[in-house]
């Protein structure tokens, strides 16, 4: 499954205006490994992700930092020994400057390593283990997402600004399913009328359904991610509950997802970083090329790989062309200075964004589609929890 | 025990409801191990990808639902292709490999799986497709007192039962059923006899491969229709089926019921269970796991006592 792109100088040709740097080693090109799960149910992550950091290319002629690329991308089946096995030889093999992408934090624990001690630059596009917000914080590794708690620390402290006075907490039974709650819990801080930790892959949720209603919450949080998802809405919906009990989560529904779940996630609410309603002249145009390249809306995992690419061009802009003044490289990208579709972010001195997070809901557009609405801020400029444990000088 | 305060923060009346989904959940495993049992009971190939079958009824039904928006239209429609199907996967694949072990089998349907979950993100994308339930279906019944219970999951009962029945009364009462049990215990006799068993199992293999469409398509608005959700499901349907005594038509709506039932009541109280004797953390964690184990537990347990299942069935 080699899939190996040469952008080639043609590709500048066609831009009007030509790149302001002229790199001193013209020869040269960056090289970038892209990994991520791309197969099964669970790929759709990867392929938005993949799109985003596509298209941001596109949007910079093909050239990172006014350089040719050489772009390869790599299939890490979701598992984190063959995860491994790519780092290795995207560092040995390819003799990649920037690796670029992740899907897992399974995945991401497994691999960092490799790429901190071979100085290789890993910019994750999706997963954010708590882990290298922390300890393991290190000036080669950047984070283009978020850290793992920062979307349910979001939701936790709407619910509690929205006044709901008890809750049902539903996660999955592994540690990012943990982690969601915690998270959850240190802004929510309110009395919670149970918890489920169901089994990963779970699809008849019937029996939870009638735990919830039995216990009369006034909402549900859910850490519900892909199909068990959109399952648990269907089943939600059918059952009746959506009357009697509010329904909030993270990770569930997005553009990804929202044509599957249908008119079964309206009236939900969910959190993220992304205001895909903004305004912005960022955000629209990263919109529409994007509808206009793939023929479907982008999801908050494209705005991560767009970024991710954006960022790498940022890095190599501020070497001038040296791809071994990692100084240089890591001082650029520490400014963040992209022009990102969620906006401004600046960054932690983990690598971790400190960034906006917003209230969505769904709603019924007028022929009775689903339609996501951005519902305003919920936290501004927010900071991981982790980030006191990191010791990187800058 | 069982008084209103409910035994371990249960009251007896979410018992009795958890009772009633674990019924309704082995009513819908039937339905999809109902064309397994047949398949391997009768023509004594290991299909693994029957759950691969169920995963394209689900998607066909949402194809023919965004096309006509009916869902017995989907049905009407989903019947015939369903067999086509079958019927192709049995002359390209099936037919080579009777004669061979069953690990051949195994490697062949196996291969098919990859095969299918592939194909349907060429054909579909890997976005989960669309299907919701539509209005006439979408309604509660309030079965018991304060708990609303879906109308489509009581068609889904309905379905099961009808589908339970009708096979039962091909099998026993029709010519159809008596030559597949022939062809069954000695399949050169029936031969011999004039009768073509290659056809006969070439529709018998179609027919199962129409009840794990009709599964995939009563499964689909309650369920995300995506590449892969057949494997899941498989698994329980062979749990079901070993339980029950491979080719019983009647052992595997029994161990149906019976996985059903367990499997819900089992992970909705384990929980619960397991905070009298550890704490809250640790019950959290381990009740679920313990709960997803116990289907199997159970068929040790039954499997020690009868190595043939409940219903071992009257063939070769």
């Amino acid at each position: 499954m080699k899939n190996q792109v040469l952008i080639a100088a043609a590709a500048a040709a066609a831009i009007v205006t030509a790149p302001a740097i002229t790199a001193p080693v013209a020869a040269e090109s960056v090289k970038v490994g892209y990994m991520q799960g791309f197969a099964g149910g669970r790929g759709i992550f990867g392929r938005y992700g993949f799109e985003g950091f596509e298209l941001a290319l596109d949007h910079l002629g093909g050239k990172f930092g006014g350089m040719d690329v050489e772009l390869t991308k790599k299939d890490t089946q979701h598992k984190p020994d063959v995860g491994r096995s790519v780092m290795n030889e995207f560092i040995k093999k390819e003799r990649v400057n920037f690796v670029a992408g992740i899907t897992w934090s399974n995945v991401l624990a497994a691999v960092w390593k490799q790429a901190a001690r071979s100085k290789t630059y890993l910019i994750s596009a999706n997963a954010g283990w708590s882990g290298m917000a922390g300890k393991n914080c290190n000036p080669y590794y950047f984070q283009a997402s978020w850290n793992n708690d920062m979307i349910p620390e979001a939701m936790g402290k709407l619910m509690k600004k929205e006044g709901i006075k008890d809750v049902f907490e539903l996660s999955a039974n592994y540690q990012a399913g943990k982690d969601m709650l915690s998270g959850f819990n240190r802004q929510y801080q309110a009395p919670t009328k149970g918890k489920i930790l169901y089994k990963l892959g779970n699809n008849d949720w019937q029996a939870e359904i009638s735990q919830i209603r039995a216990t009369k919450p006034s909402a549900i949080f859910g850490f519900l991610p892909g199909g068990m998802g959109v399952s648990f809405m269907k089943q939600y919906k059918a059952a009746g509950l959506d009357k009697t009990v509010k329904l909030y989560t993270v990770y569930t529904v997005d553009y990804g997802t929202i044509r599957a779940h249908g008119t079964n996630a309206i009236g939900s609410y969910h959190t993220t970083f992304w205001n895909s309603d903004a305004k912005t002249a960022t955000n629209q145009k990263f919109i529409k090329d994007y509808i206009k390249k793939y023929g479907k809306h982008p999801s908050m995992f494209s705005v991560q790989g767009y970024d991710a690419a954006l960022l790498i061009d940022l890095g190599v802009k501020g070497s001038k062309g040296n791809l071994k003044d990692h100084k240089a490289i890591t001082t650029a990208m520490r400014t963040a200075d992209i022009k990102s579709p969620r906006g401004k972010f600046t960054y932690n001195v983990n690598h971790s964004p400190i960034q906006n997070y917003y209230k969505r809901e769904v709603i019924a557009d007028a022929d009775g589609k689903p339609k996501i609405v951005v519902r305003g801020m919920v936290a501004e400029m927010a900071k991981d929890s982790h980030y006191k444990k990191c010791k990187m000088a800058w | 025990m069982l008084g209103t305060h409910g035994v371990l923060g249960m009251t007896l009346l979410l018992l009795i409801e958890q009772f009633l989904n674990g019924m309704q959940f082995g009513v819908f495993l039937f339905l999809i191990s109902a064309g397994l049992t047949l398949v391997l009971g009768i023509m004594n190939v290991v299909n693994l990808a029957h759950g691969s079958l169920y995963m394209l009824g689900a998607y066909f039904a949402s194809t023919f639902f965004g096309l006509t928006g009916s869902l017995i239209v989907s049905l009407v429609l989903m019947i015939p292709v369903m067999l086509l199907v079958g019927i192709l996967i049995e002359l390209v694949v099936l037919r080579t490999l009777y004669e061979r072990d069953h690990m051949d089998q195994v490697l062949a349907t196996f291969g098919l799986i990859l095969f299918f979950n592939e194909l349907v993100r060429i054909i579909w994308g890997v976005e989960a497709q669309p299907l919701t339930l539509p209005m006439w279906l979408s309604g509660n019944v309030e079965i018991l007192p304060d708990a609303p219970y879906p109308v489509y999951r009581l068609v889904i009962i309905g379905v099961g039962m009808a589908v339970a029945a009708g096979l039962f009364w091909m099998i026993t009462k029709t010519r159809m059923g008596m030559l597949i049990r022939a062809g069954a215990s000695n399949r050169p006799m029936v031969g011999a006899l004039g009768i073509n068993i290659r056809f006969l199992y070439t529709m018998v293999f179609g027919l199962g491969a129409v009840f794990a469409g009709l599964a995939g398509l009563m499964a689909a608005p309650l369920q995300s229709v995506e590449s892969g959700i057949g494997e899941d499901m498989l698994i329980f349907a062979f749990v079901v089926i070993v339980i029950g005594g491979i080719g019983s038509i009647r052992g595997a709506l029994v161990a149906s019921l019976i996985i059903g039932i367990f499997e819900t009541v089992g992970r909705s109280i384990l929980p619960v269970l397991m905070l009298e004797i550890v704490d809250s953390e640790a019950a959290q964690t381990a009740g679920p796991a313990l709960a997803s184990m116990l289907v199997y537990i159970l068929m040790a347990v039954i499997l020690f006592f009868k190595p043939q299942g409940l219903f071992p069935a009257r063939t070769g």
